[in-house]
């Protein structure tokens, strides 16, 4: 398959690898934010191909991981509810909020379905004009545009029976939280390829040169990651510190515009809870209010939820990069990809639970 | 939650004045939302996210980047590299 | 007071009623019908109770499984034949001769008559081709909107012969992991039923009865470890349970994988991986490493192996795990799932 194959060739790896041996003097931490780039590093084993003066940590890039407790609990709740429909991407539905999941909802009678595409669910509202739809729009930027697409489609149809239930995450106050943090060890960072290709890469731009760490932005196949290494490991060791774009067949600088405008339109920046992380400043996105008739908190009354999560769980430390899953003692014992304590471990992208699946068997992590 | 794969156009159509592409991976076919990516044209590659078309693959800077990595390649076949 | 007695006319219908399960004139009239034409053998036609075998002295394999896929037709098979080769497959992975079958059927009212027609002559023919009478069966009926149109359930009793000792937990350190051909076909196909996606060219369920090549596998050795169809959960799935109950480690090279281009493509845009993904004309075969050339051979000149490979071997390393050397020359598990594979968006 073009522009999959090529970038999974394994003797590209290994004269990347071996330019990054031969390139490196000292120890370096970096960190890739995206939890598609966290499954690929683990799926093909990358931290095996680099010098043990690497470290690769993994930042907070799973929305599902990072979707609050809450708005789990309000997502059952909906979809528990007679004649809604509660469609969702697959990820979602093995989540579990407080005291059960969607998964459950599903065996108890609830209509919930998954969906591929935000569309899906629009035509479903088309199809079942006595039902009410909530689409669960989970995403970072890269899907944010798609599921504003959804609404707009729904209001320009007249539909009066769809809503969405919005978690959006930003990324790029979360890279800032963690450069802000007195404790951040990270040193280079793997941009987000497919956030950029929405967004551009100006904000990373931005942060680049405010707290003097350089940037790649990189795309998702093995090559791909292994030359955004190679490329911040050429940064460091030469005392370099901008942004570059690996993934420039698809990124641009100023990125997707008739996306970024959908999204513009439909959705303001707000705080949000991170799941295992806490507030961060305009992180998130909440309906405007041209489009508030579709938003499924209004309509279904935001009532509060507070949820607990289980003390054990260092998420926040994990995501923030500040330690390893391993480095957690319910790791693989109390906290499993079956029986998840917290954000890490919910989804097959969170780092705990890409470590559980793909790395247990190596030795406990040794500081590389 | 960035799963975006690279298809290719094969057809187009505007359905209720929504441009809509019929885009190939491999060997299935998916109906994809085009309206992201007014400027690609039957031919051309685009990465799909959630049944939208998040970009345009540019051929021409992917090749220039993939002529550059195979090149850094070249000199490692002269020091005898590990065949794994 | 007269007893009641179901006013429904006896005559041909086309769909099920409630009263096609309910053991009296209906339920007759639908073997008579429908079920005795297709599964046409002596102790079928006796319609006692139970359906006496003559076995010899020796192993009985018994073996059972039930049957809701959906869509219920699909290309390369549907529920009937899928239920016939799945159970008879099974049989096979024990290496036994199939003897006989039993059907059992759970229909929703409301169902086409002609649609079970179609699903009954599938496996009418399934049989025919496996050479497997089935004898036996049941049918209920439940109300509309209590079932999915079919379920079916199949048992099957084998014969095995006494030199034969397979078993998934039989794998040995050293041995060789040899599978039969392509993975994902199965599953892939009866997902893009359901999924809107389109398949260029012609892929299609993988259902097909095994027996012919056990037999040729057996043919070349007696040894063999340990067979099995990797079906729900695909090979991933059912190594893992072979590295279980062995107490082995496997490892796998991801080069040495027959996938098909339609399995790739789909796998890739659902996000699935195709070690997960179920195949119900496949199995695997742990063999002695004296004996890996010989099966491979085998394997290889039968048509439903033309595609076999070796793709790794058992180790006494990481017990109970399964292990895959990446193209890149790393590791990684290759885990169990918690539950279905979910397409990913991530």
């Amino acid at each position: 398959m073009k522009y999959i194959d090529e970038y999974r060739d394994p003797k590209l790896a290994q004269s990347l690898a071996l330019e990054i041996h031969k390139r490196v003097t000292r120890p370096w931490v970096l960190m890739e934010i995206c939890g598609g780039q966290t499954h690929t590093l683990m799926k093909y084993g990358i931290a095996d191909l680099l010098p043990p003066e690497i470290e690769l940590v993994h930042g907070p890039g799973c929305p599902v991981c990072v979707a609050p407790l809450e708005i789990v609990d309000r997502a059952i709740e909906i979809a528990a509810r007679p004649g809604v429909i509660f469609v969702s991407y697959g990820d979602m539905l093995r989540v579990p909020g407080s005291r059960s999941d969607l998964f459950r909802v599903r065996a108890a009678g609830g209509d919930v379905r998954i969906a591929y595409s935000p569309l899906e669910a629009v035509r479903l509202a088309q199809e079942n004009p006595t039902r009410q739809v909530v689409f669960f729009g989970i995403g970072f930027e890269t899907t944010a545009p798609a599921n504003a697409m959804a609404v707009w489609h729904a209001r320009r149809a007249g539909l009066t029976n769809f809503a969405m239930l919005v978690s959006h995450v930003l990324v790029p106050p979360a890279v800032r939280l963690i450069l802000s943090s007195p404790a951040n060890r990270v040193q280079g960072f793997i941009a987000p390829g497919h956030v950029c290709s929405i967004m551009g890469h100006r904000e990373y731009e931005a942060l680049s040169a405010e707290f003097r760490v350089p940037m790649v932005v990189g795309g998702f196949e093995p090559i791909d990651l292994l030359q955004s290494i190679a490329m911040l490991v050429d940064q460091l060791e030469d005392g370099r510190c901008q942004l570059e774009n690996q993934y420039s067949r698809s990124v641009t600088r100023m990125g997707n515009l008739p996306a970024q405008k959908v999204m513009e339109e439909v959705f303001e920046v707000t705080d949000r809870q991170w799941r295992g992380i806490g507030l961060i400043p305009a992180s998130g996105h909440r309906f405007r209010e041209e489009y508030a008739a579709f938003d499924a908190e209004r309509l279904f009354g935001a009532h509060e939820i507070h949820a607990q999560e289980p003390p054990e769980c260092i998420s926040a430390l994990v995501l923030q990069g500040l330690k390893k899953p391993v480095d957690c003692p319910a790791f693989g014992t109390g906290c499993t990809p079956e029986q998840p304590l917290g954000a890490s471990m919910v989804s097959s992208e969170g780092a705990c639970a890409a470590y559980y699946a793909y790395r247990r068997h190596t030795s406990p992590e040794v500081s590389r | 939650m960035c799963l975006a794969v690279p298809g290719k156009i094969i057809e187009t159509e505007v359905v209720n004045g929504v441009r809509l592409g019929r885009v190939q991976f491999g060997g299935i076919f998916r109906q994809a939302y085009l309206d992201f990516v007014p400027e690609a044209a039957v031919g051309d590659f685009v990465l799909v996210h959630v049944g939208f078309a998040i970009s345009r693959i540019d051929a021409e800077e992917a090749a220039e980047t993939y002529r550059l990595l195979e090149q850094a390649g070249a000199p490692q076949e002269e020091l005898g590299g590990s065949d794994s | 007071m007269t007893n009641f007695v179901c006013p429904a006319p006896i005559g041909v219908h086309d769909t099920v009623l409630l009263g096609h399960g309910s053991g009296g004139k209906l339920s007759a009239a639908l073997l008579q019908q429908i079920f005795l034409p297709a599964f046409r053998n002596p102790l079928l036609a006796r319609l006692d109770d139970q359906a006496v075998l003559q076995v010899e002295g020796g192993r009985l394999a018994f073996t059972t499984d039930s049957f809701v896929v959906k869509p219920l037709f699909f290309p390369g098979g549907d529920i009937g034949s899928l239920a016939v080769y799945g159970t008879v497959n099974d049989l096979a992975m024990g290496g036994a001769q199939p003897l006989a079958l039993s059907a059992a059927f759970i229909l929703e009212e409301g169902f086409p008559m002609a649609d079970l027609r179609r699903v009954v002559e599938s496996m009418a023919r399934a049989a025919d081709q496996v050479g497997v009478p089935i004898v036996t069966g049941d049918t209920k009926v439940v109300e509309r909107g209590c079932g999915d149109g079919v379920f079916i359930n199949t048992t099957g009793l084998g014969t095995v012969a006494p030199d034969l000792n397979l078993s998934a937990s039989n794998a040995r350190p050293g041995d060789v992991v040899i599978l039969s051909g392509s993975l994902g076909d199965h599953g892939i196909t009866i997902l893009t039923q359901r999924q809107g996606l389109e398949l260029e060219g012609a892929l299609r369920s993988d259902s097909a009865p095994l027996c012919t090549l056990v037999a040729a596998i057996l043919g070349a050795a007696r040894d063999v470890s340990a067979m099995r169809d990797p079906t729900r959960g695909g090979l991933a799935s059912t190594l893992n349970e072979i590295a279980m109950q062995s107490q082995v480690g496997i490892a796998i090279r991801e080069t040495a994988l027959p996938i098909h281009d339609g399995v790739r493509g789909a796998c890739e845009v659902l996000g699935l991986d195709p070690l997960y993904v179920a195949n119900e004309g496949k199995l695997v075969a742990i063999v002695p490493a004296s004996s890996a050339k010989a099966v491979l051979a085998a394997m290889r000149c039968h048509p439903l192996g033309a595609e076999a490979a070796i793709i790794g071997e058992v180790s006494e390393r990481h017990r109970g795990l399964v292990v895959m050397h990446t193209p890149f020359g790393t590791t990684r598990i290759v885990d169990m799932l918690p539950g279905d594979q979910l397409p990913r968006i991530c």
